[in-house]
């Protein structure tokens, strides 16, 4: 770890200043991951600007719209009432993330940009073209039981960790970002994006650009709803797949359906085709059946992480039955 | 949590852990916590490359960063005399060569320690050793152990040679059989606690350390070997201990580089390993593959038992342990062939891991029972009873005590085995199959020997010493509550010191001896205490002339005659009239060259499990561990000993597994967040229970060794479980979602 500075700033529009001001300058939220990437080496900036205190933490009904602060907590989030009763989904999915101490330091905005877990990402001895573009993809050929089964490329095959981002791609969840040349929306699902021959870039912010918010529209999605997580330990584990699913039901039939997964891609994995499809269904496990083979289409394996192009499907499958049996 | 760890028989009420309120509140003190001027700080630089050559290091940008101190690599090292002969005198637990640090530009393997880093700060010594830039001569390393079975070798070491009783691998002929292969991974201890210590130089002659060992006394030797030194010149302390789970059953070149850096740069030096070098440099539970032949006569009488494992070790040093060995004594079995292999990789030397090699071993042995039990179409429990083994068929010697059975019909019931079915996948609860299994463990009942100092206060405080530590399971309050029993006064007049060189010898804290070692001497320099009472009681007044210490009554402030208590006299009186300030006696205290008596601890473990087949998730729903450990002496701390060896079990059975990418020679998952050990979210209720039984031959207090048996069996009894619910046999650890999903 090298000599850093510290800064601390107290609006928007000084962080991005103070960013644009320096090169070697990196926003700082709740530091849960940022400071161990320092630790590794494998980021490694000489000031840091401190944004955690920017009033941006508010979690909000505006019209019809709940919005969120970049810098609320992510058990802020989880735990808050208007979440819980409006977008639970979120909420779920939230919970299921880190351990109750990183919850309570990360914020909305660094959970969006926390970088991969790939352990060729994380040891600087290791090839990676997401860290050292050009130096290979060691988790090709290696230690990819975690890793990527869609949209990955032979650059890279590493998976965005998080939980929170797929529940909010499944809610069509919009992106507030103020920037030096101004203001953008992104759409969640546009946020993130696939590794390609870049893989050094997660997601389409510009340099300088400043998550600020998250608005999620109205949904009808306050019951029927589960994120699964399948992982290697009760908590305090990635997931090998997860999947958000939430469902508008009538009587036995889907009047409209959202779904997404983790652990399988560069970014939330939404199967809008899927969701489509289900439309006008009625309610059943051959149902979700098909739907999770639909759901599978382009999927690839990488060898350790052959089981996944079945624990996806079977993990979409429960988690649809489960999000119909909420009462 | 389940309730019930402190059955209800006619025990001594279990008393609180003496450190508990220190240890909760933080101000016990670990090895890196102790405070000295003028410290500094050190940080070692690993190799990037597993095996070859240095070809140059260069320091110069370390050196000039600030506030550093000292770079200690092989081009600059002090030349320790001990490393000149070739030969550590200080008997290592394994046969070869122990690694010389800054020896040479030798790499045996990834991480291996090529520069001492020593700076003003942590943080300063951190960021000096990313300036170290090392170039290698590059060697193939092997790393992996299916790939390198043709380098198998039978260890050097006694013990270890295959054993044949009756006709070798005579499971073969029988009429049910079974031939199964078992593997494990690569377990790593990961105590809460690094790797740690402190050395300050006092002149050039004497060095006091604070470190993280098991055994202070061992690691003196050590030390002294390595430095040629005398040992009364060495203290080495190490009274609490953050968990060590065995990686502190030696002195780890990280120890003795600490001592050097100390020395050449005149300055007490503080070393702390980083997590990820926990992983490498501080050893491991070795991978094993295993073979286990089995067979049975239709009436499932054991014909034959073959076991096999090969397991790693590194490419300096063979470290052995008794994989196979439990295989020749748990069942009654004619025929028993064992076969024990190393196989010497690129990698640190392994370091027994609780439960060690019997835990392995018994993964495979009481898979394999299961397997052939369900063969036969037996209940696996009465499998076993039919083949129990009544009197050691290894060494044709009675046990010193064996309540097997009784652990069997206790735990049988506790986890209603009664429920469970012959046929897997027969029990369901919604999507969820339920299954039920058993493992059952054994380990040596070992003890060595110790000397405790006592002293008598006038007020009527003791005061307890021995050089035993106490990493976790409750030494110091198991001493504590056999002095209280055995004095019969109150817990809060009794102190313990220990963990240091300073006082008495102890015993290393390992290999669930320490209880049957340190309480016996604790309990015998009580009672020698009491003869001395009695004696200056004789000189003090007439009252009490010519008596005995059973004619007296003892208390926490002096004595009276048993049969009238009238007639007393205080301690400070009895101390005052003998012209003594306090009294103090010392005893040494061992085992009786007992060759009559086989002696065994033994365990049974249940677990009721639930697996979701669609996602491969398996929840543990209940365990029961039943433990013949003969008396019991401290209760509550040996149910908590009991309780982590399950959490212990359970890892290992469906989590731990250090990864290694073979093509760079080093591990992938080596820090704690990808490296699984349960969190409490994984584990169900546990109920210990205990037979409680007095052993006659091990010790005076009948006490059996517990450490060992709480983990051995437990990661066979939850793949058992898993096979009974699911009807699929996991012979390779850990039993992962991707294993079982269907
Ligand atoms: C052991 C461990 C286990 C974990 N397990 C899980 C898990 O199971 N599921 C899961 O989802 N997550 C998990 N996490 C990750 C955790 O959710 C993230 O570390 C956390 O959300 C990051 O938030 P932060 O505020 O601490 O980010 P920081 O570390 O402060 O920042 C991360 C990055 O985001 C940038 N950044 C922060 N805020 C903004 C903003 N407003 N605009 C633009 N850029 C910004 C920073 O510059 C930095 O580069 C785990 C983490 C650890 C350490």
């Amino acid at each position: 770890m090298i000599n850093f500075e510290y800064l601390r700033v107290s609006t928007p529009k000084a962080a991005i200043e103070a960013l644009s001001r320096d090169n070697t300058s990196q926003w700082i939220a709740g530091g849960t991951n940022l400071i161990d990437l320092m630790k590794k080496g494998v980021m490694a900036p000489q000031k840091l600007i401190d944004i955690s205190n920017l009033p941006l933490k508010e979690i909000k009904k505006e019209g019809n719209k709940v919005h969120i602060g970049a810098m609320a907590l992510n058990s802020d989030v989880a735990e808050n009432e208007l979440i819980q009763r409006e977008q639970p989904l979120l909420s779920l999915a939230l919970a299921a993330g880190a351990s109750q101490q990183l919850r309570n330091m990360a914020t909305v905005g660094g959970n969006m940009m926390q970088r991969t877990r790939c352990p060729y990402f994380y040891n600087t001895d290791l090839p990676c073209n997401k860290r050292q573009p050009g130096s290979g993809c060691g988790a090709l050929k290696g230690f990819n039981r975690m890793h990527a089964i869609f949209g990955a490329s032979d650059k890279c095959i590493a998976v965005h960790p998080s939980d929170m981002c797929i529940a909010l791609a499944a809610l069509d969840a919009m992106v507030l970002v103020n920037g030096p040349k101004g203001d953008r929306r992104i759409p969640f699902t546009d946020f993130h994006r696939l590794p390609g021959d870049t893989p050094q870039k997660d997601n389409t912010l510009e340099r300088g650009e400043l998550i600020i918010g998250i608005e999620i529209p109205d949904n009808p999605y306050r019951k029927n709803v589960h994120y699964l997580k399948v992982r290697d330990r009760s908590s305090y584990a990635f997931a090998l797949v997860s999947v958000a699913a939430a469902m508008d039901l009538e009587g036995g039939t889907i009047k409209d359906a959202r779904l997404a997964m983790g652990g399988v891609a560069h970014k939330p994995w939404r199967l809008s085709e899927v969701e489509t499809w289900l439309k006008g269904k009625s309610v059943s496990d051959a149902v979700f059946r098909e739907a999770a083979q639909l759901a599978m289409r382009g999927a690839k394996a990488y060898g350790q992480n052959n089981f996944k192009l079945k624990l996806a499907p079977n993990a979409i499958v429960e988690a649809l039955k489960a999000a119909t049996q909420k009462t | 949590m389940g309730k019930n760890f402190f059955f209800d028989r006619n025990e001594p009420v279990p008393i609180d852990r003496v450190d508990g309120r220190a240890k909760v509140t933080g101000t016990a003190t670990y090895a890196a916590e102790y405070k000295t001027q003028q410290i500094a700080y050190g940080f070692l630089v690993g190799s990037t490359i597993a095996k070859g050559r240095i070809k140059s290091l260069d320091t110069k940008m370390a050196e000039r960063a600030p506030g550093v101190l000292s770079v200690i690599t092989y081009l600059n090292a002090p030349k320790l005399p001990g490393y000149q002969t070739g030969k550590d005198p200080s008997k290592p637990p394994t046969a070869g060569q122990p690694l010389r640090i800054f020896y040479d530009n030798e790499i045996f393997y990834y991480d291996q320690p090529v520069a001492l880093v020593i700076a003003d700060t942590f943080e300063r010594a951190v960021h000096a050793a990313t300036l170290v830039k090392a170039q290698y001569e590059k060697a193939v390393h092997q790393t992996e152990l299916d790939a390198n079975l043709s380098r198998a070798k039978v260890p050097t070491g006694p013990r270890f040679e295959d054993y044949k009783r009756g006709e070798a691998d005579a499971y073969k002929n029988a009429p049910v059989k079974i031939e199964q292969e078992y593997h494990h991974p690569i377990e790593v201890h990961n105590p809460m606690e690094l790797a740690s210590i402190i050395a300050r130089w006092e002149g050039k002659e004497q060095v006091t350390v604070y470190t993280k060992t098991q055994g202070v006394e061992a690691t003196q030797r050590s030390i002294a070997a390595a430095f040629k030194m005398p040992l009364e010149n060495i203290t080495v302390n190490a009274e609490h201990i953050g968990g060590a789970f065995g990686m502190g059953l030696r002195t780890w070149p990280y120890e003795i580089a600490c001592v050097m850096g100390a020395q050449k740069i005149g300055r007490p030096l503080k070393l702390v390993l980083h997590r990820e070098q926990m992983f490498t440099n501080v050893g491991h539970r070795p991978e094993t593959i295993q073979k286990i032949g089995m067979g049975a006569t239709t009436d499932g009488k054991l014909v034959g038992l073959t076991h096999e494992a090969i397991a790693d070790t590194s490419s300096y040093e063979e470290f052995t342990e008794a994989t196979v060995n439990i295989s020749r004594f748990l069942y009654a079995c004619p025929n028993v062939t064992t076969r024990y292999r190393l196989v010497p990789l690129n990698i640190c030397t392994p370091i027994w891991m609780r439960g060690p090699g019997e835990a392995t071993g018994a993964f495979a042995l009481e898979s394999a029972m299961d397997e052939l039990a369900f063969a036969l179409n037996l209940d696996p429990l009465e499998f076993r009873i039919r083949n129990h083994s009544d009197t050691d068929p290894e060494r044709n010697l009675p046990w010193s005590s064996k309540h097997v059975k009784e652990c069997y019909e206790m735990g049988a019931e506790k986890i209603g085995w009664k429920e469970r079915k012959l046929q897997p996948r027969a029990l369901k609860d919604g999507d969820w199959l339920i299954g039920y299994g058993m493992g059952t463990g054994s380990f040596g009942a070992f003890r060595g020997a110790a000397t405790v100092k006592i002293k008598l206060e006038p007020d009527g405080k003791l005061l307890l010493q021995c050089s035993v530590n106490d990493m976790g399971p409750g030494t110091a309050t198991m001493m504590t509550s056999i002095a209280s029993n055995e004095m019969g006064w109150p817990v809060n007049q009794i102190k313990v010191e220990m963990g240091s060189t300073n006082f008495p010898p102890g015993p290393t804290q390992g290999g669930s001896t320490v209880t049957s070692t340190v309480g016996a001497a604790v309990q015998e320099t009580c009672t020698a205490l009491k003869e001395k009472i009695a004696e200056l009681a004789g000189k003090a007044g007439s009252a009490f002339q010519a008596v005995k210490a059973e004619d007296l009554k003892f208390s926490a402030t002096g004595i009276s005659l048993q049969k009238d208590a009238s007639v007393k006299i205080a301690y400070n009186e009895l101390l005052t009239k003998n012209g003594l300030a306090a009294l103090e006696l010392t005893r040494e205290s061992k085992a009786k060259q007992q060759q009559s008596y086989s002696m065994y601890s033994f365990s049974v473990h249940f677990v009721k499990l639930r697996v979701h087949p669609p996602t491969g998730r398996i929840r543990i729903d209940h365990v029961v561990s039943c433990a013949d450990a003969g008396t019991i002496v401290s209760p509550k701390t040996a149910a908590s000993q009991m309780i982590g060896g399950v959490v212990g079990g359970i890892g290992m059975a469906l989590m731990e597994d250090m990864v290694i990418d073979h093509r760079f020679g080093r591990p992938v998952n080596n820090n704690l967040a990808d490296y699984h050990v349960p969190v409490n979210a994984d584990i169900p209720p546990v109920d210990v229970l205990f037979v409680n039984k007095k052993d006659p031959h091990t010790n005076p207090m009948g006490s059996k060794g517990l450490g060992e048996i709480a983990l051995v069996g437990v990661a066979p009894a939850v793949a058992n479980a898993v096979f009974n619910a699911t009807g699929k046999r996991i012979r390779s650890l850990p039993i992962t979602p991707d294993k079982l999903m269907e």
